[in-house]
């Protein structure tokens, strides 16, 4: 079976391709459905071949298929070729499933649209180029899907082009992202300069042989490039804008599956990141700060959907202190879970939106609950996963992270605590907002509209999707034997993944400590907002402008950017070097104006010319017949 | 008898700065014209004195190209002359400076 | 059975030239017959001049391809050699041959002249256009393909006559001066070329007491000292640089780019762009392999100049066209940044990037030239939402924005990758700058992508037309040769890299340069790859 791996990628990109041609023959709903079909067999590939790999030695779970050499120049060889071994299968499933699902849910989301075959095939790119992504057996390839989602996701960012607010956040998604790609590149250039290769085995294979220096150097480039595609400081700025996409884009892309490209990566290359404590310490902080600054941006926001893009970036942030802190499985674990309850969350959001006219201001909503249970009911679910309440699946992927956050250094854990508090807080506002409360759609639009529950084609996804994110926890418990995902992933980190040590007793009373502060924050939010829905004083504008970054980079670097730009166009460019070439030739035709005087037209002048030149000539040449 | 040498060179160099002292002072095109066919011949009769003095023959057959070349330059200069006359009444060389830069 | 093939065998061997024929002299004057064919026919006969013309360009593209089939795959020297004496009193002789360097610029001639034929029709006068064009394109095929200094010098100098009259004749409103500024500037390019030219002739005969113009034997011999093979160099470099161009000898291509008619542009920055860059390649490091290894600091940091300023530049252009031509200098600083980090990987991506270069260029001034004729401007103020109106075209602008923007999956970053990494090799800093400049792509031609495609739709932009069949059918081969060569370059590779190779170790056979061991691969790779995937610590 895992030689037929080629296939899960080559499904979606066989749909994109199908349905640029013959989508708009296929027609609306049928490109959906025809979408949709292809990524689910691509994940019942990836169930095969999991399979086949549990069935082997965990020492020989790593397996490489060549498809074509793509690159070829004198040392560098690079390779089309797949790497499929627990990580990159892992990742397979949960994208290819959860993908499947957010496809399904788009055909009832997008049934209006007059671009529904486009939107299919623009999903169907992306689902192809993250799995390339993740199953990429060197650094180039995997940067091929690296910018393949990026790229995906400014087409389906800036997919309602007419608006210009769209169009820009599409344009800045990408551009902010290739900051990110830069460190990528002067990464791999590092490596290959070093190594001679870029085949993730070599080089891990070669790890001994680089020096400290550069090692830290190419861990902190890398990291340069998961900062920028998973949205952590300094370069998160992009996701919030990202959300003028459809809302199963923002499900897939900016919540479930793209952004957690950049703990893939920090995880695949966990045997150079683990030989730097300097780097892992630079992303644990990073995470950390992020995972804080978030949460709080997260407390103050009016529109559900921004709400929830900083909720991601905040968890996001939690994924990068677990990797910082050697805990990469916890990472994993967490991404997954994370992956089943946020794609759930704007799921709900836009099943929110769809039943209310496409409003997002949480302001016009509340009360919806009694129209649309359904939803209701699992965003509930997942705001619950989310805050980490026992036993649903973020109480124990975050408890993972948490205590290995404390294993390395208590206040890890103190500020980690704080912002798990605050998660559990901000979602519960945005729970109480929508879906308790004064009906405050009644009296806000020009007409009525009466709230109604979502289709069942939209329905089904989420409910399968609370269902994930209410059990997904079970495959990572923190005690032994129960722990399938640390013991299936188990020789790939091998001697990176932090060792706990903590005695059972231990491991309960973390789990306690958890489960406290997520119902106290849960409780915190419905004391705070259950019958109220202003309350300034806690939504300062400090919080609701992410601590005013957007703003900085906008004053300092957006604006002079755009100054030096102007100027060198049409100043240095036009007047300086230009002025030179231009000034050349003026230089030329005033010589030639000045000269032209002596050409007065008059014959006798030139004769006289003539003469006076033949008696210069001629005393000359009498001179030097003289001496 | 014969006179020497330099009597011939003498007049040829008469007649060289008539001709050129006519060119350069005259307005009249036509007279302008005839100095430089002064001009031409004084070095004419100096090219036949030294043929002469130095018993080379060369000097006398580059006469005859100056000849021709003369003669042609007549055909091409009186016709440019009278083109001019055609269309315009009594004009001195002062008059045609369209060349002027 | 044996009969048949025996009566067979003489008219294939009339079809298909033997190896006497001379394919490639026959490859220059197809073009050169084409003008005189189409200079002769009356000039209202308009239909049958322009179906001739690409008759013509087409019949040349049919013969490249033929050359590139008959081409040998690993052979790193000159190959179809065709060499005639020509003027033996000076040892000046036709001497046409390829290889790998100079194999896909052919190829790519042949393909953009018929596809600017097709996409930037004319209305007036056809008859000039199509008679220029094809003289054009002999030019152009006979500046790649000459092994002799005079010849090439000759062919150089050609094309400029036919641009000349191209802009001249059916450019824009300012097209007279930007026609003007672009011949003169190349034209005292070429002067200081000549000099050079002569000078490096003159010091092979003082020394070896042998009078040629032959490239070969020139470059066998460097009869001169450092100073004076880099005073040579820069001569040479005079005329490469203006015709790249090469940041700050650029700004006459603006003007010339923007006023020229579609056809002009595409030729102007796809093809004759490349005659600067392939000059350097064939013609500077072939002659004065000292000189380049010793100037490489003073050009990588004119590339890398050049890329970051053009980009800053294109990024404040409120003009399509212009907006083009700055990231053509964009463009053009990566190839010559890579040429002159000489090592493999950076040479194969410059060549392999002249060839990515001229595809999407092309693809983006016919869709410029598509966008005029249906609005009569390119100016982006007054362009916007276009997508609304004509998504085809906007995808397929997409496709070659994103070439450009060095998308994986597309060819321009096959070409920027192995330009980046193979200067990184060998002249770290410099790559990093220039990688700098892979962010600033992003930022200019989305802008204008957007200022263009997205947004409110109004006016007149609303009913615009999408693309033709007859639009699509031009671009539809440039869009397929951008996503193959992304996905699939390694048949253009395998023939680049053996000429590059020997060209690389010219370099190092001339000076006291050596490419970094890495680049080479041969050896001093520290660990095999074969190295299952490790597990560190795993009991």
């Amino acid at each position: 079976m895992l030689h037929y791996a080629y296939i899960i990628p080559l499904l979606p990109l066989a749909g994109a391709v199908l349905l640029a041609f013959f989508g708009k023959r296929l027609g609306n709903p049928l490109a959906g459905w025809f979408a949709t079909l292809l990524v689910a067999a691509s994940f019942v590939v990836g169930v095969f071949v999991f399979l086949d790999l549990l069935h082997r030695a965990s020492s020989n779970r790593s397996f490489d298929q060549t498809i074509v050499t793509w690159i070829p120049v004198g040392g560098l060889q690079i390779k089309a070729a797949l790497l499929v071994d627990q990580l990159s299968i892992t990742m397979v499933l949960f994208v290819t499933a959860v993908s499947a699902l957010i496809h399904l849910y788009s055909i009832g989301y997008m049934h209006r649209d007059p671009q529904f075959s486009k939107f299919f095939v623009y999903l169907n790119l992306f689902v192809f180029s993250m799995l390339i992504l993740v199953m990429a057996d060197n650094f180039v390839l995997t940067f091929l899907g690296w910018e393949g989602v990026g790229a995906c996701s400014y087409w389906l960012v800036a997919f309602w082009f007419d608006r210009d607010s769209a169009a820009s956040a599409g344009k800045k998604a990408f551009i902010v992202n290739r900051i990110g790609d830069f460190g990528f590149l002067i990464a791999m250039f590092l490596i290959f300069s070093t190594v001679g290769t870029l085949s993730y085995s070599g080089v891990f294979g070669a790890v001994g042989s680089i020096g400290p220096t550069t090692l830290t150097a190419i861990t902190l480039l890398l990291f340069l490039g998961a900062v920028g595609k998973s949205a952590q400081i300094p370069l998160f700025i992009w996701l919030p804008d990202a959300m003028e996409g459809p809302t199963p884009v923002s499900a897939l892309i900016h919540a479930a599956t793209m952004v957690t490209a950049g703990v893939y990566l920090m995880a695949r290359v966990s045997p150079l990141l683990s030989h730097t404590a300097s780097s892992l310490n630079v992303v644990a902080i990073v995470g950390l700060a992020t995972a804080f600054l978030a949460a709080t941006s997260a407390c103050a926001q009016g529109d559900i959907k921004r709400g929830l893009a900083y909720s991601t970036i905040s968890q996001l942030g939690y994924m990068f202190l677990a990797v910082g802190t050697g805990a990469y499985v916890a990472a994993i674990f967490l991404m997954i879970t994370h992956a089943f309850y946020k794609a759930l969350l704007f799921l709900g959001a836009g099943s929110v939106m769809h039943g209310l006219h496409d409003e997002q201001d949480m302001s016009r909503m509340g009360g919806l609950r009694k129209f649309m249970p359904v939803t209701a009911g699992t965003f509930i679910v997942a705001w619950l996963a989310i805050a980490g309440v026992p036993p649903f699946s973020g109480f124990f992927s975050k408890g993972d992270v948490l205590m290995n956050a404390y294993a390395r250094s208590p206040a890890l854990y103190a500020f980690g605590l704080l912002t798990a508090l605050l998660t559990a807080y901000y979602l519960g506002r945005i729970v109480f907002l929508t879906f308790y409360g004064p009906e405050r759609w009644r009296t806000s639009g020009p007409e009525e509209v009466l709230p109604h529950e979502s289709p069942a084609v939209m329905l089904v996804p989420l409910v399968i999707l609370a269902i994930g994110s209410l059990a997904a926890g079970v495959i990572d418990l923190p005690y032994a034997n129960l722990d399938y995902l640390a013991r299936w992933l188990d020789p790939l980190f091998g001697s990176a993944e932090r060792v706990l040590t903590f005695s059972t007793g231990a491991k309960d009373a973390f789990e306690v400590a958890d489960g406290v502060v997520a119902v106290t924050g849960a409780l915190l939010a419905g004391g705070l907002w259950l019958r109220r829905w202003q309350r300034p004083r806690l939504t300062p504008v400090f919080f609701q402008r992410a601590w005013w970054v957007d703003w900085a980079y906008d004053t300092f670097i957006a604006r002079p950017s755009t100054a030096l730009a102007n100027f060198s166009a049409y100043v240095f460019d036009n007047e300086v070097i230009d002025g030179v070439v231009n000034g050349t030739a003026t230089l030329v035709r005033d010589s030639g104006t000045r000269l032209r005087r002596l050409q007065t037209g008059y014959v006798r002048n030139y004769a006289l010319a003539i003469a006076t030149g033949a008696a210069l000539v001629l005393a000359y040449v009498a001179s030097r017949v003289g001496s | 008898m014969s006179l020497g040498g330099p009597y011939y060179l003498t007049l040829a160099a008469v007649l060289f700065t008539i001709g050129g002292v006519g060119l350069l002072l005259r307005r009249n095109v036509l007279v302008m014209f005839m100095c430089v066919e002064l001009m031409l011949n004084a070095v004419n009769l100096t090219l036949v004195t030294f043929s002469r003095m130095l018993n080379d023959i060369g000097g006398q057959s580059l006469v005859f190209f100056v000849l021709v070349v003369a003669a042609a330059e007549v055909v091409v200069g009186l016709g440019i002359i009278v083109a001019i006359f055609r269309r315009r009444k009594g004009a001195t060389a002062d008059d045609l400076h369209i060349l002027k830069g | 059975m044996s009969g048949v093939a025996a009566a067979a065998a003489p008219v294939l061997a009339a079809a298909h030239p033997g190896p006497g024929f001379p394919l490639l002299t026959t490859l220059v004057l197809i073009p050169a017959g084409g003008a005189v064919v189409i200079a002769a026919l009356p000039r209202a006969r308009q239909r049958l001049i322009e179906v001739l013309g690409v008759a013509f360009s087409v019949a040349v593209l049919g013969f490249a391809v033929f050359v590139a089939v008959r081409f040998r795959v690993g052979d790193g020297g000159f190959q179809m050699v065709s060499q005639h004496s020509w003027i033996t009193q000076f040892g000046i002789s036709w001497k046409l041959g390829i290889d790998g360097i100079s194999l896909f610029l052919v190829l790519m001639c042949g393909v953009l002249f018929p596809v600017a034929l097709l996409g930037g029709r004319v209305r007036s006068n056809p008859k000039g256009f199509v008679a220029w064009m094809l003289l054009l394109e002999c030019a152009c095929l006979g500046s790649f393909l000459a092994l002799d200094l005079f010849l090439f010098f000759l062919f150089f100098e050609l094309t400029l006559v036919p641009t000349y009259f191209i802009i001249g004749g059916w450019g824009h409103e300012r097209r007279g001066n930007a026609a003007l500024k672009f011949f003169l500037y190349t034209f005292l390019g070429s002067a200081v070329m000549l000099v050079g030219l002569l000078t490096v002739v003159y010091l092979h005969q003082r020394s070896t007491g042998h009078l040629t113009f032959d490239l070969v034997t020139l470059s066998a011999t460097q009869p001169f000292s450092s100073t004076v093979g880099i005073v040579l160099f820069l001569a040479f470099m005079a005329a490469f640089a203006v015709k790249a161009p090469i940041f700050p000898l650029h700004t006459w291509s603006p003007p010339a780019y923007t006023e020229a008619p579609a056809a002009g542009s595409v030729i102007l920055a796809a093809v004759m762009a490349k005659i600067g860059s392939y000059g350097i390649v064939r013609f500077d490091f072939e002659l004065f392999p000292k000189a380049a290894a010793q100037l490489a600091p003073t050009m990588l940091t004119l590339a890398a100049i050049g890329i970051l300023y053009g980009a800053v530049v294109a990024a404040a252009q409120r003009d399509l066209k212009r907006m083009v031509a700055y990231s053509s200098l964009t463009n053009l600083g990566f190839i010559v940044l890579g040429t002159f980090a000489i090592t493999t990987q950076g040479v194969s991506g410059g060549v392999l990037q002249m060839l990515n270069h001229g595809l999407f260029t092309a693809a983006l001034f016919l869709l410029i030239g598509f966008i005029y004729e249906r609005r009569k401007t390119w100016q982006t103020n007054d362009l916007g939402g276009l997508q609304k109106a004509a998504p085809i075209m906007a995808g397929v602008f997409t496709v070659a924005m994103m070439a450009s923007i060095g998308l994986p999956g597309l060819n321009g970053f096959v070409g920027e990758f192995l330009i980046l990494i193979g200067t990184f090799l060998s002249h770290r800093w410099w790559a990093v700058a220039a990688t700098i400049g892979v962010i600033f792509a992003a930022i200019y031609l989305l802008w204008a992508f957007q200022r263009v495609f997205h947004g409110r739709t109004t006016g007149p932009n609303l009913h615009i037309p999408d693309l033709s069949w007859r639009e699509r059918a031009v671009v539809a081969p440039l869009i397929l040769a951008i996503v193959f060569l992304g996905v699939y370059p390694r048949p253009v590779l395998d023939r680049i890299t053996p000429s590059v190779n020997r060209l690389v170790s010219h370099v190092e056979h001339g000076s006291t340069y050596r490419q970094p061991a890495v680049a080479k691969g041969s050896s001093a790779v520290p660990v095999s790859a074969s190295v299952p995937a490790p597990a560190p610590g795993a009991p």
